[in-house]
């Protein structure tokens, strides 16, 4: 059972406001509002948006109808920031219920958040902090990730971050960590490939064995998305996950080497700094489509079709 | 892949993982925290400064997101230099940074730098109300009908629902004037007419409005808005200016939308 037939089928009970779009196969990009009259002015629709929660937890005007707008046209898949599921502290049970009720307002294809946490004690850090990789963090993490998916009513996408230091108290790997995550939670996995990237490059390991020990069937959806390069205390590459450039050809080798395994999962090509204009960004969404659309698995006629 | 694996007694009474990493996030006077490590024995001085400088930069973009005509005013370094010290002084406390900088067209008064600009606070207290007023709830505001309907010896207690986009700013300065001309990309010129102006800022359908209040129209509305009845706050506002014109008033409050709904009063 896959984290989007579930989803879809949730959906539902509920009743409808939108349409019920599938993103299954789908390529597409971060929602910037500034890019909404060109994409109106398309003649086609194809692929999928996703969309910060935390943008739209306004109680109203215009943030709200461009994603309704944006939302009657097409599939979004919602993504939590700033959820903090991978804190030390209890969630924070009014953004859970702010986070709900955008849930149910938008009926989003995708439901996603973030391992990792941003607000401690009160303050909010404005970023995706590390936490380390223990027995303890393990059962807390799974107990938010119950709390948010019993709140909404159906199980989320979790991503894998991009990391810039590792604990001295961590005993698992980190594919192990979310392993265990999707067993006890029943949670699905966002897979982001420039993540891995990064975080490969930085602790000095492959890539590909990360992949190799990731759960990948367990990921409903992928991103991609562009990095900087620094350097770390001896001189070598320490990469950004800045979200301000195109995807590097690495990261398009690597997402290949995915869809090849696991099929044309839906994709989101992000992007948060020096936005392009609409079809510099559209561009690399059919990129991703492109890639997508060469693992489209033959779907065979059954015996008793064939004359 | 993980270097330097090795337990730790569970954390009872032991600070945690964000205890340990919080504190230096703001403040460059602590080091890099000793249970931070870089694989193999690599140093985590410049790993760690990765978050730090992710967490002021981003919190320094968020203020000049709200606050682009006081950037503009400014200078991109003059603000970020300004919003830095603040950041640190007042981190957010909500993770919804639209609902970030309450606080900081006060600190703006106290900056030492900013001290040759004393309008420069209200401006920003203007962009503050501008985009509470983006993300306010959606509301028909009041129509000129539904108050031509109070009947006449019912006015003078009649109360006012104020709209959830409505904000006043009052200010000893041309804020509105200097926000206009800032809040874009066109020309600057001199202020000649140097007056105080109040602001009113409202959203009646989708497009945020400021406005430049007559004479005695920011004590009125500001009565009207802390449900003050009619008559007690049209008297407000001629006690307040002598210029003071009702009808104008009444005309413009229903024009930009200040109020969702009214309900008559007792007939007096």
């Amino acid at each position: 059972m896959n984290a989007i037939t579930r989803i879809g089928d949730s959906l539902r009970t509920d009743g409808f406001r939108f349409p019920a779009f599938s993103v299954t196969g789908l390529a597409g990009t971060s929602f910037k509002h500034q890019h909404l009259p060109a994409i109106q002015a398309q003649a086609r629709r194809h692929g999928f948006f996703e969309v910060h929660a935390e943008n739209y937890m306004g109680a109203g005007g215009p943030a709200h109808r461009a994603l309704e707008r944006i939302r009657t046209d097409y599939p979004v898949s919602l993504h939590g920031v700033c959820m903090s599921i991978g804190g030390p502290q209890a969630l924070d049970l009014a953004h859970l219920a702010r986070f709900r009720s955008l849930v149910r307002r938008y009926e989003p294809a995708l439901v996603s958040e973030h391992l990792a946490w941003s607000t401690h004690g009160t303050t909010y850090f404005n970023d995706l902090l590390p936490l380390p990789y223990t027995q303890a963090t393990l059962s807390r993490v799974a107990d938010h990730i119950d709390e948010v998916q019993t709140a909404i009513g159906r199980p989320i996408l979790l991503e894998n971050p991009s990391t810039y230091v590792a604990f001295r108290a961590s005993t698992m790997l980190e594919t192990d960590f979310v392993r265990a995550l999707v067993r006890r939670t029943g949670c699905g996995l966002l897979l982001d490939v420039n993540n891995v990237f990064v975080s490969a490059t930085n602790h000095g390991y492959s890539p590909l064995d990360y992949l190799d020990a990731f759960p990948l069937e367990h990921v409903g959806e992928i991103h991609l998305a562009g990095h900087t390069e620094q350097a770390d205390d001896e001189g070598d590459p320490l990469l950004i996950d800045s979200h301000d450039r195109p995807v590097a050809q690495r990261v398009w080798n690597l997402f290949e080497i995915v869809v090849r395994r696991q099929g044309p999962l839906p994709t989101i090509v992000e992007r948060d700094g020096s936005i392009p204009e609409w079809p510099a960004l559209q561009a690399e969404a059919m990129a991703a489509q492109a890639i997508l659309d060469r693992h489209v698995p033959i779907i065979r006629e059954p015996a008793h079709a064939v004359r | 892949m993980l270097s330097g694996e090795r337990a730790r007694a569970g954390g009872h009474g032991l600070p945690s993982y964000a205890d340990v990493l919080s504190p230096g996030l703001f403040d460059p006077a602590y080091g890099t925290p000793a249970d931070l490590t870089g694989p193999n024995g690599k140093g985590a001085v410049k790993r760690y400064n990765v978050y730090r400088n992710n967490v002021t930069v981003s919190l320094i973009d968020a203020l000049a997101a709200v606050f682009p005509a006081t950037q503009r005013i400014t200078g991109v370094d003059f603000f970020r230099a300004m919003a830095r010290f603040h950041i640190r002084a007042t981190p957010p406390r909500s993770p919804l940074l639209f609902e970030y900088g309450r606080d900081f067209p006060r600190f703006i008064e106290t900056y030492e730098y900013a001290q040759p600009m004393p309008w420069l606070a209200d401006v920003a207290r203007v962009e503050r109300a501008w985009l509470d007023a983006y993300h306010a709830a959606d509301l028909p505001p009041l129509a000129g009908p539904e108050l031509a309907a109070i009947p006449p010896e019912a006015l003078a207690s009649a109360v006012f629902e104020p709209h959830p986009a409505t904000r006043i700013v009052r200010s000893e300065f041309p804020a509105v004037s200097i926000f206009v001309m800032n809040r874009g990309n066109g020309p600057v010129q001199a202020i000649r007419n140097v007056v105080p102006e109040d602001a009113l800022i409202t959203r009646p359908d989708q497009d945020v409005a400021v406005r430049v209040l007559p004479p005695g129209g920011a004590e009125f509305l500001t009565q009207l808005v802390s449900v003050t009845p009619f008559g007690e706050a049209a008297a407000a506002a001629l006690e307040a200016s002598a210029e003071f014109d009702l009808p104008t008033n009444i005309a413009g409050m229903i024009e930009a939308g200040v109020f969702a709904a009214v309900h008559a009063g007792e007939p007096s």
